[in-house]
């Protein structure tokens, strides 16, 4: 125990005389949590339209003027023919290509439907999907101010209209910072519990200081523990600064308690830690540590629900988020932050992520070793 | 004269897949002997001294280390060694006073003696000046002889020195083997690796190792007399002349 104090003791001062470090607890969270939600926003804005407009009448002209008047749509063009807006998308300069057929207004009338052909660059899918949506609903949305003029007295309505109304529970406005932050809070704890962990031990195989360790009579665990404790506590501040940005930045304040986010992280850290400890039995050097933890946020990432919704997924791959513990973390911080969801909802996944930090060090202790086989 | 056995092997060996790096070899330190530890580069020296400190696994024979078996004791060996590796060993980021507690502590010095032990370490190494100054901060032959100091703070029994002088100047050098004497006055056995000839002559005795094995072993005025040479170089050269392998 006495050993231990001596080992934080060092641990501490190493920590706090190293300015990367320092750096890295106070500028990322800040950094991630600025930069991240503003830039990485789903939300498709100025998607550029070249209109082919062959009609050139009264209802085309509506048309076109109810597109160019919403905020998500920039008309660029227009353009005699679908041929020659053809060639502005391959310039990059539209996303999408909107044909009003000749006749079109004749036939509406007439008919009582017309066609219009709408063409999407798939390049950027999310791009050229969105858009395409988008404009969907502005054709609709026309469709039924028109239809409502030609109705003015409706007698006994024949076409029943009926309208789709979305509510978004405890999201209302669908604010992506709110959605986000919990998510960058996550990533920000595993990159400081398993990247440094890991860069911190395998630095002292490279100055050779291990082996100074590993001659002394310190035991194993005692060694772990000196290690795990202050990456812990640097977790901790990272996570706490990472909700002080979060609310000095975009006024984003859990729904739930803090004592349920701060217990939850408690127990992950320790899991993450456990997987940084893993890592630096396996590498020698700094930069296969880098590499591997790299790799490992990547996967971590990826399949941890943060950018893309776990349920989207196929199914072997979401079998797999079932052993990403910053999946269980994200979607806990996210029910807590957005839905204020309390501990007693949430405890399947608190005893998971126990499941973890025991199975992650377990591991690590095993494959430590003091004297080389 | 004590003639307590503190190191002993018995055809101990090592393997790294077909590698032979420590072939067969047997001997006895005494209590507060020096013991010097020769060969060339990649003679397999710095090998046996990792297994006698419970750094690595033997592959066979038998080894013992302050009456511990190198296989199944090795803690309690951790217990009664000191070791000053090769690669230099203090933090460079922590002061002179801070390595010494530290590195006391894990040895389970308790503070208060332990702080006694450092102040009077930091005055007989004239070190009053740079006590609280980072290590990384200091010349090569003081890092050197702290981190020496450092390896027998706890009093063990034997002390692993590996290439401990090597690039320091032959004053820091001189030095250095002082405090060896020292530390040998009070009792302690030296374990210890060097390239210098020079230095071979001041240990007690001496093996030299060729090729993983133990080509000659003695004291250096009888290693002279046996190989008709007038100093510990030309035995060395003799031996070393005929190794198969070098780095």
């Amino acid at each position: 125990m006495n050993k231990l104090l001596f080992l934080l003791q060092k641990e501490f001062k190493q920590i706090f005389r190293n300015p990367t470090i320092l750096r890295m607890i106070i500028i990322m969270p800040i950094l991630q949590l600025i930069l991240l939600p503003l830039a990485a926003d789903y939300e498709v804005k100025n998607i550029m339209v070249s209109v082919v407009d062959l009609d050139h009448s009264p209802y085309s002209k509506r048309l076109i003027q109810k597109i160019d008047a919403s905020s998500y749509f920039k008309l660029v063009e227009y353009s005699p023919s679908y041929r020659k807006s053809l060639e502005t998308v391959g310039d990059g300069k539209t996303d999408l290509i909107l044909t009003i057929p000749r006749g079109f207004e004749k036939t509406l009338i007439k008919e009582n439907s017309a066609k219009l052909h709408l063409a999407a660059d798939a390049v950027n899918g999310i791009r050229g999907g969105l858009g395409s949506t988008y404009l969907a609903q502005v054709v609709g949305d026309f469709n039924r101010e028109i239809r409502e003029e030609w109705l003015v007295m409706p007698r006994n309505s024949e076409i029943p209209q009926i309208e789709v109304t979305t509510a978004n529970w405890y999201n209302p406005h669908s604010k992506y910072p709110l959605f986000m932050v919990p998510g960058i809070l996550v990533v920000l704890v595993t990159m400081v519990g398993a990247f440094m962990t890991a860069l911190n031990i395998v630095a002292e195989k490279e100055i050779g200081t291990i082996e100074q360790l590993n001659v002394t009579p310190l035991k194993k665990h005692e060694f772990i523990l000196g290690k795990l404790i202050p990456f812990w506590v640097l977790g901790m501040v990272s996570i706490t600064m990472g909700i002080v940005v979060a609310f000095v930045i975009f006024r984003i304040l859990p729904v739930g308690s803090f004592l349920t986010i701060y217990a939850f992280s408690a127990v992950y850290l320790f899991g993450v830690l456990g997987i940084g400890l893993l890592i630096s039995t396996f590498s020698d050097t700094q930069q296969q540590a880098t590499l591997f933890a790299f790799f490992a946020m990547m996967v971590f990432i990826l399949l941890g629900g943060l950018y893309t919704p776990i349920e989207g997924m196929p199914r072997w791959s979401q079998i797999l988020t079932y052993f990403n513990p910053p999946a269980y973390l994200i979607k806990i911080v996210r029910a807590i932050y957005i839905k204020g969801s309390v501990f007693s909802d949430l405890k399947n996944d608190f005893y998971v992520l126990i499941a973890f930090a025991i199975g992650f060090n377990g591991l690590a202790i095993l494959n430590y070793r003091k004297r080389m086989a | 004269m004590m003639s307590e056995v503190v190191i002993h092997t018995e055809n101990l060996t090592r393997k790294f897949g077909d590698f032979v790096a420590v072939n067969n070899i047997s001997f006895d330190v005494k209590a507060g002997e020096i013991f010097g530890f020769l060969g060339a580069n990649g003679a397999g020296k710095t090998t046996a001294m990792k297994i006698l400190c419970g750094l690595l696994s033997p592959t066979s024979g038998v080894a013992s280390v302050a009456g511990f078996d190198v296989y199944k004791e090795n803690e309690q060996i951790k217990e009664n060694i000191g070791y000053m590796s090769q690669k230099f060993s203090l933090y460079e980021n922590l002061t002179v006073r801070e390595n010494i507690t530290f590195f006391g502590g894990i040895y389970g010095i308790d503070r208060k003696s332990l702080k006694i032990k450092s102040e009077e370490l930091i005055r007989r190494l004239g070190l009053g000046l740079e006590a609280d100054k980072l290590v990384g901060s200091l010349p090569l032959g003081w890092k050197q002889k702290i981190s020496f100091s450092v390896a027998i703070l706890h009093n063990p029994k034997v002390v692993f020195l590996d290439e401990p002088t090597g690039g320091v100047d032959p004053i820091t050098r001189r030095q250095f083997w002082d405090m060896i004497y020292e530390a040998s006055a009070k009792g302690i056995t030296v374990f210890v690796t060097t390239h210098y000839m020079d230095e071979a002559e001041y240990c007690d005795r001496v093996s030299i190792m060729v090729d993983g094995a133990i080509a000659a072993m003695g004291k250096p005025s009888d290693l002279k007399k046996q190989f008709g040479v007038e100093n510990m170089d030309g035995v060395f050269l003799q031996l070393a002349r005929g190794a198969k392998r070098s780095e």
